[in-house]
């Protein structure tokens, strides 16, 4: 018993490292785009801001479901072990080789290309990892405990998040500010080639799953994963349900709690980055050990009930939870010392046109302790031979005091919580809905269209939504009219909302908790 | 009472109803006027995304999901 639990440990291990070396490589992009558009995306240049765009998103929505059947394809003909090695080190090799790559003022034209393509490979080999990771676990784990085990694999898209922001913070403390912008960016990058050399080595050592390896054994191995999984009625009819039933709704959980709510803290309530950053950090922290809560409960209760409670709670309490931190933050709620209300005034000289903008930046202080800033930009240009004012820009960040950040803190760990409600137990329900023999191919597919596609779209769809509220009002506000949205910043929401409760009813009126497909 | 399987069914309408409203919202409020009329790369490949990606899964996947809930193929025996 003893050691049929280490042997489990170091499946676990193995499996979650490799996957969390896979996000961590995904999420360093993301977290460097604004250094690595500078380096190869030049925004003066129409097309390799168009590569830049496609970088971004075709990785994360295209891709990803690409590499689901590819890999699934592959994993249920030569085995889990032997893909989701390739998929660790084709992730590895994309990454470090993102931080090889010479910059646009080097090579042109061919450095934008090949970080996309290096991009896509990246996206590719995602959409192939975590199909592999949790079928491995999931058929070495025992039945009445694959939940919780199946849910360590859950928490690695978190903590590689967690990851890829520590090892790029430190490399900012190691160097100077001119060096990081120069060629410490790229450390980050390289670090990942020796993270995926000793996860590598680890995973070589392990065996093949005994579920697969007995499927192969007894000659049983799919000759046609694609077509077995999705021209195949009996079995396709269970992918649509994985889809509409489970995944499209706990992407947009997922992406709601853990990119949406920094977005909507940062832009709509224009809390200050860095306490924004350490506030989601800290409610990302306190939520993680809740994946394995509800994945070990998962085993007890089922997966069906904790999954959809999950998607139910997100439905009705994402509103209240929105206005709330809105609320929190908004300066219309404070007092203003005015008092201590101050201003300086300096003057910056703009590469562009050599002349000397000025630069107004307003402290403003509030009984509770909150403070704002507020930096109104006057940008010149020359008009002929004239110079005049070519535009203004105001950018206003606020600092709140300490009560109000627990607030907040509360508020996303709650959103957390949903997260790993629905996200825990899913791992173990996707590899019981599927046969050993088709199961990598089955269960990525809906996997990735649910997380990369529905969630991944959920940022631009709630960005849509609340500027299309804005501009109602604005439009309404000057032709005298009533505004037609009370509160737009919160319109948005209208997207995880409806695909959760749709993804409710169906998940609630169609799953059989009592299918289970693996052969224990 | 309506029994769960009959509800099964006669639910099947609602999805394929439902992948019809997201092909006609989808496509002329979204997908369109982002590709036809463009604020920007982001805007565009939005545009081509919903158009190409979400609405074929949406409406494709929906259809047929309605489709095998109206057969039947979701009962409990």
């Amino acid at each position: 018993m003893a050691n049929e639990s280490k042997g489990l440990w170091k499946i676990i291990g193995a499996s979650s490292l490799g996957t969390l070396i896979e996000w961590y490589d995904f999420y360093i992009f993301g977290s460097l785009a604004t250094v690595i558009s500078t380096k190869f995306f030049p925004s003066d240049n129409p097309t390799a801001a168009f590569l830049a765009t496609l970088a971004t998103f075709a990785a994360g929505f295209v891709v990803r479901p690409f590499g689901a059947l590819f890999f699934g394809r592959l994993g249920d003909l030569i085995g889990r072990k032997y893909t989701f090695m390739v998929t660790l080190l084709l992730m590895g090799g994309a990454t470090f080789l993102i931080g090889c790559v010479p910059s646009y003022e080097s090579i042109g034209f061919l450095a934008p290309v090949l970080v996309l393509l290096l991009r896509l490979l990246q996206g590719l080999a995602l959409g192939g990892e975590y199909g592999g990771a949790a079928t491995y676990v999931a058929e070495h784990a025992p039945a009445n405990r694959r939940g919780y085990w199946t849910s360590w694999i859950q928490t690695t898209a978190t903590v590689g998040l967690f990851v890829s922001l520590l090892v790029i913070m430190l490399t900012r403390m190691a160097l100077s500010k001119e060096d990081f912008n120069e060629w410490g960016w790229r450390v980050p990058f390289w670090v990942s080639i020796i993270m995926v050399a000793v996860s590598y080595f680890i995973r070589k050592k392990m065996g093949e799953s005994p579920l697969f390896a007995k499927v192969k054994a007894e000659g049983n191995i799919s000759k046609n994963p694609l077509k077995e999984s999705f021209g195949n009625k009996a079995n396709f009819k269970y992918v649509l349900l994985a889809l509409f039933g489970a995944t499209m709704g706990q992407g947009v959980v997922w992406y709601t709690g853990q990119f949406y709510a920094m977005s909507f803290i940062e832009k709509i309530c224009m809390v200050d980055k860095m306490q924004s950053d350490v506030l989601i950090a800290i409610a990302l922290l306190m939520g993680t050990p809740f994946f394995l809560v509800f994945g070990a409960l998962s085993d007890k209760i089922g997966r069906k009930k904790i999954m959809l409670a999950g998607m139910l709670l997100a439905v009705f309490c994402y509103r209240p939870i929105y206005e709330k931190m809105y609320q929190t933050v908004s300066i219309k709620n404070k007092v203003e010392i005015t008092s201590k209300q101050n201003t300086k005034l300096s003057f910056v000289t703009n590469p562009k046109t050599n002349l000397r903008d000025s630069v107004y930046t307003t402290n403003y202080f509030y009984r509770d302790g909150a403070t704002k800033t507020e930096i109104k930009t006057i940008y010149l240009a020359y008009k002929g031979k004239d110079v005049s004012v070519s535009k203004e820009e105001i950018k206003s960040t606020i600092v709140v005091n300490n009560s109000d950040k627990w607030m907040l803190i509360w508020m996303v760990f709650i959103q957390v919580l949903f997260v790993t409600m629905v996200y825990g137990p899913i791992a173990a329900f996707l590899v019981e809905l599927f046969p050993t023999n088709i199961r990598y191919t089955s269960m990525s597919l809906p996997y990735h269209i649910g997380n990369g596609v529905f969630g991944g779209l959920l940022p631009a769809v709630a960005v849509y939504l609340a500027t299309k509220a804005n501009d109602a009002n604005t439009l309404a506000e000057s032709v005298g009219q009533q505004l037609p949205y009370d509160k737009p910043y919160l319109e948005g929401l209208w997207y995880p909302i409806i695909v959760s409760g749709v993804c409710f009813i169906i998940g609630m009126v169609y799953i059989n908790s009592k299918h289970k497909h693996i052969d224990d | 009472m309506i029994s769960m399987n009959k509800l099964k069914r006669l639910l099947g309408f609602v999805w394929i109803l439902l992948a019809l409203a997201c092909a006609y919202f989808g496509i002329t409020d979204f997908g369109w006027p982002k590709v036809a009329h463009p604020k920007g790369n982001d805007d565009l490949v939005f545009g081509i995304i919903i158009l190409f990606v979400l609405m074929p899964i949406i409406v494709g996947g929906l259809l047929k999901f309605g489709i095998y809930a109206l057969q039947g193929l979701y009962d409990e025996e």
